[in-house]
């Protein structure tokens, strides 16, 4: 994905270093859309329904069709969050998340990448442990809240071992299945060429695990924030899920709106730093989902 | 030398692929294994390159037992098996890890040039076509100049065209060092075009049945009557092995076979 964008900008900047084959171009086939116009044309694309809904609302409130009480008009929202930004409410309530999500997802990842690997690699340890893991795995994981709270109180402990505990299964899952699933004939080639055991690790596991693993770190991390919200909502005075409970209570359906959309922010701009992080290990995969899927 | 000894493999299921195969390879020979689909071809040049262990038997070479994978033995498969992540060149240098990177490369530069790929160095495996993906599957094999090579069906996912062209590639490379190849195929003209001797199986348990040479100088001629000849002899030993009826003998051939054998 990153190198293709690349190529894009380099494309770009090359028609528009040399205007003359633009121009001939141009002159040959009927106008094809502009490479800078094209760069940005997916994106924008995208933007094109939330960005018209938004705009009809707040023309429909402004017309006073609606007196936009319940679903406040977009000014409305962003007059809320500058407002929140402003009292320095706003940071406290984001830093408060996402340290929580932070936390919580770093213990579920070091948790489940290790238990992964080892019941991945090991067939004993596989048949010892999966089946209390996939046994966990189907309780509905907020129904270890009440549990939580007794064991670890009110506070951040309880919060942080929901998420991590959300995050952990995709993890474990994924790496689990990531090894199970290394294709034998790769590995054979390692054993032709004599690996040691920690070479066969370094140069043939983890480069065959490490697509499907940031996959199940990406579902993860989905996970976390998904459950940040239910761990926030369980009690908590700050934070982004807090100001959803606030904004219930107090009849402020903006707030509301304004907490949703920062979580939306949140969770894309972190999915996009694993992506943004993991991209340049994973430039040898076939690019055909990532064409039509990213940008 | 590589020796076999009365090699016999059964796999824990119970399926007995290889009985008692016995041969002995000089160096720098080149051996065709042909035989029926399951007569325990690919279990044998697995258990010669120490992937599976032989139920019975030994395989040795130069009096070193074979047991795991040696230095000295390389394999290529059927698919070509490059690591997805490595670039071409990488590729190539797998098995060249323990050398200085200097001299790793110029290696590596050297085998790319030789297959004919100098240009796709940097390419990812996937951007290969199936031909070049082979061949860089051979350089990687011959890179760290291994004193037998074993091929298993190595051109049989290529169309006829490239197949000849990686034939008579395989023999030029060979030129270079001379390693011992062994060879298995399904292909008798790819067995008669490129092999000193053909080991004939058959199956049930997979056993030696009948061994040919091929007493052709090189470079061969796939139109010469003399090798039409040796490719009827070795059909017929193929047919025979199948417990198939032996074609009509023709009048022809046995004149040349009488000649030859
Ligand atoms: N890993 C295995 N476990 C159990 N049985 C096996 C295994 N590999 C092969 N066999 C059996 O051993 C026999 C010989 O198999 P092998 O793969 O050596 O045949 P082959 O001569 O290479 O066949 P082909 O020409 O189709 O590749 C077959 O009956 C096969 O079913
Ligand atoms: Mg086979």
């Amino acid at each position: 994905m990153l190198h293709s964008s690349a190529r894009r900008v380099l494309a770009m900047t090359m028609s528009a270093e040399l205007p003359v084959t633009r121009e001939r171009a141009d002159a040959i086939a009927a106008p094809p859309i502009p490479a800078r116009l094209r760069r940005y044309a997916r994106p924008a694309l995208g933007l094109l329904l939330p960005l018209g809904l938004a705009l009809f609302w707040e023309l429909w409130v402004w017309l006073g069709y609606s007196n936009g009480r319940l679903v406040p008009p977009p000014t409305k929202i962003f007059a809320t969050v500058m407002e929140l930004a402003k009292s320095g409410e706003l940071t406290r309530h984001i830093t408060a998340t996402v340290t929580r999500v932070g936390a919580g997802f770093g213990l579920g990842v070091v948790a489940g990448t290790i238990l992964g690997a080892i019941s991945g690699y090991w067939g004993l340890a596989r048949q010892l442990l999966d089946p209390t893991v996939q046994a966990l795995r189907a309780i509905p994981s907020i129904a270890w809240v009440p549990l939580f709270i007794l064991w670890l109180g009110i506070f951040e402990t309880s919060k942080i071992a929901l998420i991590a505990v959300g995050v952990f299964f995709p993890v474990y899952l994924g790496v689990m299945g990531a090894i199970l699933a290394v294709d034998r004939k790769i590995v054979e080639v390692g054993r032709i060429f004599r690996l040691s055991g920690p070479a066969m690790i370094r140069r043939i596991l983890l480069p065959a695990v490490l697509p499907a693993y940031v996959v199940a770190l990406r579902v993860g991390l989905g996970l976390g924030w998904m459950f940040v919200v239910a761990a926030e909502f369980m009690g908590a005075s700050e934070g982004l899920g807090y100001l959803l409970i606030d904004g219930q209570q107090l009849g402020k359906p903006a707030q509301i709106v304004a907490a949703i959309v920062i979580f939306a922010i949140l969770g894309k701009t972190t999915d996009w730093l694993i992506e943004i992080a993991t991209a340049p290990l994973l430039r040898w995969q076939d690019a055909f989902g990532r064409q039509s899927g990213a940008a | 030398m590589l020796a076999l000894d009365k090699v016999g493999k059964t796999y824990p299921n119970g399926v007995h692929a290889l009985e008692r195969f016995s041969a002995r390879i000089k160096p720098g020979e080149i051996v065709a294994i042909i035989g029926g689909s399951g007569c325990g071809k690919s279990t044998l040049l697995r258990a010669i390159a120490g992937l599976d262990r032989a139920s019975t038997g030994t395989v040795t070479l130069d009096d070193a037992a074979i047991t795991a994978p040696h230095a000295k033995i390389g394999i290529i498969f059927q698919e070509p098996r490059l690591l997805p992540w490595l670039s071409v060149a990488d590729n190539i240098g797998f098995g060249l890890s323990d050398l200085p990177a200097d001299i790793r490369r110029e290696k590596v530069d050297r085998a790319l040039a030789r297959v004919g790929l100098a240009d796709k160095a940097k390419a990812w495996p996937r951007e290969l076509s199936g031909g070049q993906a082979q061949r860089v599957a051979i350089a990687r094999a011959l890179v760290p100049q291994p004193e037998v090579l074993l091929l298993d069906e190595p051109f049989s996912a290529l169309d006829a065209f490239t197949r000849r062209d990686l034939q008579d590639h395989l023999l030029d490379l060979w030129k270079d060092t001379r390693p011992t190849l062994i060879l298995v195929t399904h292909d008798v003209d790819e067995a008669v075009v490129l092999a000193d001797r053909v080991l004939v199986m058959r199956p049930r348990p997979g056993r030696l049945f009948e061994v040919i040479n091929i007493n052709l100088a090189r470079p061969r001629d796939r139109a010469s009557p003399l090798f039409e000849n040796f490719k009827r002899h070795v059909l017929t030993a193929l047919d025979r092995s199948l417990d198939r009826n032996i074609p009509d003998a023709d009048p022809k051939s046995m004149a040349g076979e009488a000649m030859w054998w």
